[in-house]
């Protein structure tokens, strides 16, 4: 009852056709269905304008996202560390709906039937679909630091790992922060969203303090035994940057976190800050199990490499963070988006009843600043590996930054207003 | 019709007896792998300070790409990445972006 007319589709869709047109070789067979898109982050968005680009507007591409805008999680560290603003990392659905023809609902979607293919939305109503697409990001297991399961526990110990609300919040309660106070970022055992993210985030904080509270120090409560991401880059910023701010500890999951007190309770050990910031762990965003499709370890979805189809439901693919990753395989937006164009690639060729593509490649770039204007990376390329059926690091490629520079720096800003465009633009 | 002969070209290529070619979208989905700093179909968003890709003779592109292996290029991240792909790869890409207005 809420699909849109198909005259409606190819009303909005004719200018992105004509243009489309210009692009790309158009395969053996034409496709064309219904495909409905749960997430419009860079997974989502991707596939969604993709599927609408390469179809040359064949593909009716509706996308289901709850928030009116999109708000990057990559640059968000910024708007912490005080750069930027939540504007710069605001973009609009405005051109996916009239440049490429998407229709894009703001609600969410709380039910999948796999079996008649339909979605429900939470405002009411259904759609059905051909293929669909989950992009649903990651939730956090809140069971998991039970002090944090409460609403009025979540406004107060902040994770800020959804950029939004929770964002503006944490750079708030920086600001507040008297001089010579504490503050101490606290993350999860991996896999979890944005490797680097949380090193990234203790040096601009640090920047933050070493500028306008010098007496103020950071402390990083590491859940793992080791930095996960650029350890030598990281470690090297943090010594010659902010020696006597930055505190490393590993091995120090938290357990749990006493509300009044602010506090963070490890196995052996508590530990009190003035602003407490805490990344539960995370699994695949809950639509994901509650579609009924198949999770490894009852966290991330299993998915065919050749298509990012769900290993145990046909005709429901997943992008992004919410996928089990391949070998060495980090959860990042620039990933997902990948997925995206992976997944529009197989959507396409399947509607049109042809393989998908045997042989793909997907490809990652995380910039990390470490202050106002340095930056690191790490890269790496993954190709499909018949063998073992995943997408696997090409050895000898990838790498890391040599050091830490301003280049980089202004590419990683130009890095954003790109995947930004290939995204929603 | 003069427009659309590079393009043509480049489907063609990309059908041309590999076992890799076997994908017509071939050089199109591994193009799309660039586009999330070189803007999609390597239309880089101005003033962004990235290369665009689009419209850029083949050989070129392919020279660069190779220097960028071999180690000739100094880059900040390129020699890594370059690194990652196929010399028949690179080829369909240097394709792809070719056929790109």
């Amino acid at each position: 009852m809420m699909l849109m007319k198909r005259r409606d589709f190819l009303k909005v869709g004719a200018a992105a056709g004509a243009m489309a047109s210009l692009y790309g070789c158009a395969g053996g067979g034409k496709s064309s269905g219904h495909v409905v898109v749960v997430g419009g982050g860079y997974g989502g968005a991707t596939v969604a304008k993709y599927l609408r680009m390469w179809s040359e507007g064949g593909v009716q591409v509706t996308l289901v996202e709850r928030n009116p805008t999109f708000i990057s999680c990559p640059i968000s560290n910024l708007v912490i560390g005080g750069q930027k603003t939540m504007e710069d990392i605001t973009v609009s659905y405005d051109n996916l709906k009239s440049k490429w023809g998407v229709r894009v609902i703001q609600d969410d979607v709380v039910a999948v039937d796999a079996a008649k293919k339909t979605v429900s939305l939470k405002a009411g109503g259904a759609l059905s679909y051909d293929r669909l697409v989950l992009s649903p990001g990651v939730d956090f297991m809140w069971d998991e630091i039970p002090g944090l399961n409460s609403a009025d526990a979540q406004a107060k110990i902040l994770h800020a790992w959804k950029a939004g609300p929770q964002t503006v919040a944490l750079r708030k309660q920086l600001e507040a922060m008297p001089d010579g106070g504490v503050y101490a970022i606290a993350l999860p055992k991996a896999p979890y969203r944005c490797p680097p993210g949380p090193y990234e985030r203790a040096c601009l904080v640090a920047n933050y303090f070493k500028q306008n509270k010098p007496k103020s120090k950071v402390v990083i409560l590491d859940a793992n035994e080791d930095v996960q991401s650029k350890k030598a880059l990281f470690t090297k910023a943090w010594n010659d940057l902010y020696k006597g701010i930055i505190e490393y500890r590993n091995n120090s999951e938290v357990k749990d976190v006493d509300v009044a007190n602010n506090t963070a309770i490890l196995e052996f050990d508590k530990f009190k800050a003035d602003v407490l910031n805490v990344i539960p762990p995370h699994r695949a965003g809950n639509i994901a199990a509650q579609s009924g499709i198949k999770l490894i370890n009852n966290r991330w979805v299993d998915v065919n490499w050749l298509s990012m189809e769900s290993t145990s439901t046909p005709g429901i693919h997943v992008l992004g963070d919410a996928v089990f990753p391949a070998p060495t395989m980090p959860k990042s937006g620039h990933m997902a988006n990948q997925h995206g164009k992976l997944a529009a690639a197989a959507i396409l060729n399947l509607l049109a009843g042809e393989q998908p593509n045997p042989a793909p490649v997907v490809m990652n770039t995380c910039y990390s600043f470490v202050d106002a204007k340095n930056v690191i990376h790490v890269a790496s390329v993954h190709q499909y590996d018949p063998a073992t059926k995943l997408v696997q690091p090409v050895k000898g490629a990838g790498g890391v930054s040599a050091a830490r520079n301003e280049l980089e720096g202004k590419v990683a800003l130009g890095w954003a207003k790109n995947i930004w465009a290939d995204m929603l633009a | 019709m003069k427009l659309f002969a590079p393009l043509a070209a480049a489907c063609l290529l990309a059908t041309a007896g590999s076992a890799l070619a076997a994908d017509p979208n071939l050089g199109r989905n591994l193009a799309a792998t660039c586009a999330n700093c070189h803007g999609t179909n390597g239309h880089a968003v101005k003033g962004s300070g990235m290369d665009a890709l689009a419209g850029m003779e083949k050989a070129k592109t392919l020279q660069k790409l190779a220097d960028f292996k071999s180690g000739d290029k100094p880059a900040s991240i390129m020699h890594q990445i370059a690194k990652g792909y196929t010399d028949e790869q690179l080829d369909l890409i240097a394709a792809y972006f070719a056929a790109q207005k």
